[in-house]
């Protein structure tokens, strides 16, 4: 059912009685041309794009739980991309025009939300920097301003910009960085990949990957034996423990991150902001609660909850940055599973296992990422090459000496 | 993880007091293969279940430990001076 | 407004009467009430407006559950929106005003919302609002934005102050009801160390508006018996207005207490609130059972509450609910409620009961309908009549208060923080906390136990079973005979909603999700229990769905057919009830955020005028100004200018100093550095390049041999703790073979550069031995005796300006004497102090790297250092790695350096470097500028590069793009030295 103004009218006068599920709840095919295990936003988004960019709809999403129920459903919902490296830039780049039109393509309000991602900076080491990465973002085209104190005070006057222990001098901009309502991201892409004829297949746990001559030729699941012609993982936190099945070691590890959300405010603050002088970030949902984290716990973790000590550093952090926050209540804190990479970018490639593809590694920026991911993993398996913007997401980077570090932290997942 | 973190030398200790490198892994002899130098330094079991660490009393007694600790349900196993699980004094 | 405060009982004190305001208007209470209480007595209905659909809503609970009466307290930085009035104890002077209303909270525009309810059902934003398309941020979401929310924090800082401190005890019981307080008391007079903790102002829970007789004993007054007994016991902490919110790994516990939160005056010496973490062997949940409400049409009109509310504000604050009540239960617990109420003279009309049988022991006036149900609730904003259905026939019955219950639900919160899932009872009718999860024994309601008597036997049993797990003998407490005890027992049927009312039937009230809500998420593929709660936001307002979510899990599993265990719950996470920033935060914002670092030099530098800079914890001086200078360009300029002429002081005591002893030091150093380190001879400094393991460059600073077996390193300072570890770690965990202590020195020494062609005359005055060139060459690095044998320190030959140069270690106490000293000594010399910024021009004009060219993706090779790398070496940290191929490549960023073509062009930081007439793509970029500064010497703006294959691009004209500030500037790559590229200044 498509939505619209009238569909709602409609529905709204007779009762809401005529509303259609969303999208299906099918029994497995016994053979799909591409199962894609994970049925999160980037295995969504790249079943979406398999049938509405690649014309391949015979394509089954297994998620083992509910679709949705890992970090697109449990993340801080911050788009931006605002990347240093020519090799990370323009992909994040991709992303973010595919968030522009996503609403009018999936015909779901996922309330892409422009609002602004500032991070601010506290000293001359941080203002270079900055200076650096806003010029690779300008290069690519792609907005970004160096606010100095007042210009970020005229937009953010209640930060401590004086009697904090790291005074803010201010702050590198992108505009068209923002918040995206994370759940509907999930529910968009699987609607839309339904409307098109791929089945997405919750409470399947796939529990093993069948090989025949070296190639991979479908998975044993808790529903059953599925075939496929290729097998694509997107199982994010999870990945290392898919792969496992075909004895495929990953340069990951899983990683807990926590974030939180308060009570429901009146608008208290319009876009993101990030503090530079420790682990905080806070966007305000359309709801009205702060949305906020800070870093990772630090320690290898499939539990999806997190610890107080972290808890305490990013208030600290919170407070230090808005000092109005210390009479805000804090609601609700959860924790999701990263797939920190080896040098925190990630990796769209194919295996060296026939008919396995490789979506993995997003560490804490998968959801941004969404689109772009779903759109070039798509791409990689509809047409066997990587897509441009990726082609640096290989899986023999870190082999050959071809890192794409960010941070410039080496090999130690807990440092990116 | 825990809250609190059993150090062999000083006892249950609060989780702030560490630093946290990964796994611990056996460092590959020198002149090993550039393979098994990728496998040390890029490649994770990254299990669910039973991972052992190196984990660092760095506000405490600084002595690096080996934790062995559950990933899902975050309960520490074991905990050992890594000199002393080396079969050194160090 | 009439008064609702009964003339007599409750543990309220009506001789201390406190004026407070609500929405501005002054009212009264007295000491002992609660915000809702005294509001309630004052015959205030309407306290708050639901999110959605700004329905008029009156307090449902007397506890932390409610979801309706939310208000903002305080005014300026105390301002705290979103406060429960249930929880908020009264004190004078309280100032409370409703939220999301406007213009007021009896006239709310937004209430219209409701008129358009048949569009505004679950999930509506997702199918609307995206047409046209730049009218989502432009139009719809600013006016969501604004519309959306509950209260309006204030963006002034908090004035007041928060604690944190660490507890430890054999027994922590969570909750001092009567579960609770009997396992305290069972393990106190055991001897245990027990932590009670409840988050009300007096221990007792239910007891507090319970009627029955405890061992001859009122249950409030047997309540407060227990609580000074506990008081008295040396070895229990009663800890009230704490609010344990947490289950953490390791058995600890978060809790907060709000320590004056009830205060018309604070105290500054008192935190407002403190954060406790409790580590406990063993804890007893005695959180209680939560009251379900019942699912019927306009359910959430201010009048309808919850029937244990209704008897707690009966009982504890002596306050009517109204002039004739209904009482609408599925259990027995509603009978308890009319005896209450009869016996304090308030009319009940009616009970109305869904079951065939019960109340049997009920021997009141109140006509009873069994096998009867309301349907519907009547009134605006206050409660005038509900429809009562009895078999085929529904009458009408005018009351201005219905009381409900419908089950109650073991708070199990707290039990499932740690990854354990609550399991369905249908015998008890609700979940149950998870059975042998680790270190938690629930006890009482808690675990769905029934009755006083029980709770209190179930209490005691449990809490001397746990303690005896360690070591403790302990006696289950007997409290004597319990008169008046009524066992309300589960229904006899499970009501999730009431069919064949009209009006709105209200599952979650903060959120106004409606029955319907759930059917229409269940109808479009919503049905999986968190997909649902996000799909209708269920759940997800403040009080994190205590009252709603078993009813809406029903309601799921009536829609799909599956039994409420099938369906299972959402996942319980911290906090059980919201925690401010404040009390997380503790002590640590503002400047305390972080502790702060300051060398032994500090106060040198300070006298001497410096200006000092954050460097991650250390206070830095970053230059000295002078008057008359007119800004730190011109200090710094003349700072460089004096040390190339005469002589400069730096403090850079800030360095990391690592002491590296024992037989295998030597072997240690060639190990952990790329370069070599056997042969270093005693006496003498070597620039040391660290990698990581995966080949990049970690970290650089000079090793000096003081010894055989004794050298010094240092290390930068961002790095100084990070090489520490590292160190460690190598010493430790990769060579426990090699004979080798390390010690960090850093706070040990004073450490200052004293560079400039004059500075061996002005260190010679004060030093004793020979530093001349011939006895102390460049990278000579030994002990020397000062002042005649007065103090002894260690004197480096090593340069970062590329002067003669020299640093000098002093004991750390005897630094800023020495630097004194140094002044003085050479103030005929021209010696003067010079900071970071003057120390930062000095070496880039050098070509020295920091940690702006070590960017973490740097190699040796990268920076001109590849000839340093000794691969004739067995074995160094990086060495494997750093020969892969991507590392070699040609074409990889190199250190170069960059002047503008004009002398009076600038560039800054930052900025990247394209080829000269190259389109400013990414695709063209070439490298960035990673140091720059205005060098005296040169005359002009230089800066250092990364830039691919840079070091064999010298001479290339080049345009440092600065997009981001508009400033594109003509430049020339070159060597990266710009300052004595042959060092002779150096071996001078």
């Amino acid at each position: 059912m498509r939505y619209s103004v009238f569909s709602l009218l409609w529905n709204g006068l007779r009762g809401n009685r005529d509303w259609t599920p969303a999208w299906r709840q099918p029994e497995p095919k016994p053979h799909y041309d591409v199962v894609i295990v994970g049925g999160g936003g980037h295995g969504l988004a790249t079943a979406y794009y398999l049938a509405k960019e690649f014309g391949i709809a015979n394509v089954a999403v297994l998620e083992k739980n509910y679709i949705g129920s890992g970090n697109v459903g449990r993340n801080t919902t911050i788009i931006r991309s605002n990347y240093l490296l020519p090799a990370n830039n323009p992909f994040y780049e991709l992303s973010m025009k595919l968030w522009e039109g996503l609403e009018q393509d999936f015909n779901f309000n996922a309330m892409v939300s422009q609002r602004g991602v500032l991070n601010l900076y506290h000293s001359d080491a941080q203002r270079d920097a900055f200076t650096r990465r806003g010029n690779a973002m300008r290069l690519h085209g792609v907005d970004a301003e160096l606010l100095d104190r007042e210009a970020v005070r005229r937009m953010v006057p209640f930060l401590d910009f004086d009697n904090a222990r790291f005074p803010i001098k201010g702050g590198l901009l992108q505009r068209r960085g923002g918040t995206v309502r994370h759940d509907a991201v999930a529910w968009g892409y699987a609607r839309g990949a339904d409307s098109r004829g791929i089945d997405i297949i919750q409470g399947c746990e796939v529990t093993g990957i069948r090989r025949e001559n070296g190639r991979v030729t479908g998975v044993e699941t808790s529903r059953g034996f599925i075939g496929c012609g290729k097998l694509a993982l997107a199982a994010a936190g999870n990945s290392s423990e898919v792969a496992r099945m075909a004895d495929l070691k990953l340069p990951l590890e899983s990683h807990v991150l926590q974030a939180f959300v308060s009570e429901g405010l009146k608008p208290f603050i319009d876009g993101v902001v990030t503090f530079g002088a420790g682990h905080f970030y806070v966007s305000q949902s359309d709801k009205g609660g702060l949305v906020f984290g800070g870093d990772i716990d630090g320690y290898n973790s499939y539990a999806q909850r997190g610890n107080l000590a972290t808890v305490e550093h990013v208030a600290e952090a919170g407070k230090a940055m808005i000092p109005a926050l210390s009479r805000v209540r804090v609601l609700r804190a959860w924790g999701g599973i990263m797939d920190m990479s080896m040098d925190g970018s990630p990796i769209i490639d194919r295996t060296h296992i026939d008919n396995l593809y490789l979506n993995a590694g997003w560490c804490y920026g998968g959801f941004k990422a969404t689109p772009a991911s779903g759109f070039c993993f798509a791409h990689l398996l509809a047409r066997g090459t990587p897509h441009e913007k990726a082609a640096a997401f290989r899986l023999d980077r870190f082999r050959r000496g071809h890192l794409l570090d960010e941070k410039g932290q080496g090999a130690q997942p807990n440092l990116h | 993880m825990a809250s609190l973190v059993p150090c062999p030398h000083c006892g249950s200790r609060p989780k702030e007091e560490f630093t946290i490198k990964g796994a611990a892994l056996a460092r590959p002899a020198p002149d090993a293969d550039p393979d098994s130098w990728f496998h040390y330094v890029y490649l994770r079991e990254n299990p669910r279940g039973a991972y052992e660490e190196y984990w660092h009393h760095t506000a405490g007694c600084r002595r690096w430990l080996i934790v062995c600790r559950d990933t899902v349900t975050h309960q520490v196993n074991t905990s050992q001076d890594a000199a002393a699980a080396k079969g050194q004094a160090a | 407004m009439t008064s609702y405060r009964l003339p007599q009982g409750g543990l309220i004190d009506r001789g201390h009467p406190l004026s407070f305001t609500f929405d501005g208007k002054a009212l009264q209470g007295v000491q002992g009430d609660s915000l809702a209480s005294a509001l309630l007595a004052n015959g205030r209905r309407l306290v708050g407006r639901s999110f959605k659909y700004h329905r008029p809503r009156g307090i449902l609970t007397s506890g932390a559950a409610e979801p309706n009466a939310l208000m903002t307290i305080g005014s300026s930085g105390r301002t705290e929106p979103n406060t429960r009035a249930t929880m908020q104890e009264l004190y004078a002077g309280l100032e409370a005003r409703s939220q999301n209303r406007w213009p007021s909270l009896a006239f709310d525009i937004g209430a219209l919302n409701s008129l358009a309810s048949p569009f505004l059902g679950a999930g509506f934003y997702y199918k609307t609002f995206m047409w046209p398309a730049p009218f989502w941020e432009k139009v719809y979401e600013p006016f969501i934005r604004k519309a959306a929310g509950l209260g309006r924090a204030t963006h002034e800082a908090d004035p007041d102050s928060y604690d944190k401190c660490w507890a430890h005890c054999d027994l922590l019981v969570v909750g001092s009801g009567p579960a609770g307080l009997a396992a305290a008391l069972t393990a106190g007079r055991a001897g245990a160390r027990v932590i009670v903790a409840d988050e009300h102002a007096m221990a007792g829970g239910s007891l507090l508006s319970e009627t029955a007789i405890i061992g001859g004993t009122p249950a409030s007054a047997f309540a407060e018996a227990c609580a000074t007994e506990l008081r008295s016991l040396p070895n229990v902490t009663l800890l009230t207005r704490t609010t344990v919110f947490g289950w953490y790994d390791g058995n600890v516990f978060g809790a907060v207490e709000r320590v004056q939160r009830h205060i018309a005056t604070l105290s500054p010496s008192r935190p407002v609130e403190r954060l406790w973490r409790i580590v406990a062997k063993g804890t007893i949940l005695a959180t209680g059972a939560e009251e379900r409400p019942l699912v019927f049409g306009g359910n959430d009109i201010p009048g309808v509450m919850m029937a244990g509310a209704m008897r707690t504000y009966l009982n504890r604050y002596a306050v009517a609910p109204g002039r004739t009540t209904a009482i609408f239960t599925a259990n027995d617990s509603g009978y308890q409620l009319a005896a209450d109420l009869e016996a304090r003279g308030v009319r009940v009309s009616a009970i109305v009961d869904p079951r065939a049988a019960g109340g049997a022991t009920y021997a009141g006036k109140a006509r009873v309908l069994r096998d009867a149900v309301v349907t519907d609730a009547h009134g605006g904003r206050s409660l005038a009549a509900i429809d009562i259905r009895s078999g085929s026939r529904t009458d009408r019955l005018k009351v201005d208060a219905l009381a409900m219950s419908g089950g109650f639900s073991p708070v199990v919160h707290l039990a499932c923080h740690r990854g354990g899932r609550p399991v369905w009872s249908d015998e008890k009718a609700g979940f149950l906390p998870p059975a042998n999860f680790g270190g938690l024994t629930p006890a009482g309601a808690a675990r769905g136990i029934d009755g006083l008597a029980a709770c209190l036997d179930d209490g005691a049993r449990r809490g001397a079973n746990l303690v005896a797990t360690f070591g403790f003998t302990a006696t289950p407490v007997a409290f004597g005979t319990v008169e008046g005890d009524v066992p309300v027992s589960a229904p006899a049927k499970t009501l999730w909603s009431i069919p064949g009312g009209k009006g709105k039937a209200f599952v979650d009230y903060q959120n106004d999700v409606h029955r319907k809500d759930l059917d229409l998420a269940v109808k479009e593929g919503y049905g999986h229990v968190e997909l649902a709660k996000r799909y209708t936001t269920g759940g997800m307002a403040t009080d994190q769905g205590k009252l709603s979510n078993v009813n809406a899990i029903g309601l799921l599993a009536e829609a799909r057919g599956l039994s409420p265990g099938a369906v299972g719950t959402t996942t319980f996470r911290p906090f059980y009830t919201p925690v401010s920033f404040g009390a997380l935060a503790g002590a640590h914002h503002g400047e305390h955020f972080q502790p702060v670092r300051r060398s032994p030099l500090h106060g040198w530098a300070a006298r001497h005028g410096a200006v000092f800079v954050e460097t991650g914890l250390w206070y830095r001086s970053a230059w000295f100004p002078r008057t008359g200078e007119k800004d730190w360009r011109e200090s710094v300029a003349r700072e460089v200018v004096n040390v190339r002429r005469n002589a400069g002081l730096c403090d850079v005591s800030m360095l990391g100093k690592i002491e590296i002893c024992g037989p295998d030091a030597a072997e240690f150093l060639n190990r952990v550095y790329c370069n070599a380190f056997l042969k270093l001879p005693i006496g003498k400094a070597r620039y040391g390049l660290m990698l990581r393991e995966d080949g990049m460059i970690y970290d650089d600073g000079t090793t000096s041999r003081l010894e055989e077996n004794r050298f010094l390193m240092t290390t930068t300072t961002a790095y100084a703790a990070g090489a520490m570890n590292h160190l460690e770690f190598c010493a430790q965990a990769l060579w426990p073979d090699l004979d080798v202590r390390l010690a960090s020195v850093t706070d040990q020494w004073a450490q200052m550069a004293i560079a400039g062609p004059k500075s061996r005359k002005i260190l010679q005055a004060i030093i004793d031995e020979d530093i001349g060139d011939a006895a102390f060459p460049y990278l000579a690095a030994h002990e020397v005796s000062l002042f005649g044998g007065a103090l002894h320190g260690r004197l480096f030959r090593i340069s970062f300006s590329g002067e003669l140069a020299y640093e000098l270690a002093i004991p750390a106490a005897y630094g800023d004497s020495v630097a004194e000293a140094l002044m003085a000594t050479g103030r005929t010399e021209g010696l003067m102090p010079y900071g970071v910024e003057a120390l930062s021009v000095l070496r880039i004009e050098k070509g020295h790297v920091t940690h702006n060219e070590i960017n973490g993706t740097v190699v040796p090779a990268d920076l001109g250092f590849g000839k340093m790398v000794s691969l004739a070496k067995p074995d160094f940290i990086g060495k494997a790695m750093l020969q892969r191929e991507g590392l070699a490549a040609p074409d990889r960023p190199r250190l170069v350096g960059v002047v503008p073509l004009d002398p009076a062009d600038t560039f800054r930081t930052g900025a990247h470097i394209l080829a000269k007439n190259a389109a400013a793509t990414l695709e063209n970029d070439q490298g960035y500028v990673t140091s720059s500064a205005h060098s005296p010497h040169v005359g002009s703006t230089i800066g250092l590069a990364l830039v691919k294959r840079g070091d064999e691009r010298h001479g290339e004209e080049v345009v440092v793009w600065n997009g981001l500030n508009g400033e594109f500037t003509s430049a020339r790559l070159c060597p990266p030295v710009f300052f004595d590229p042959s060092n002779e200044k150096l071996h001078a």
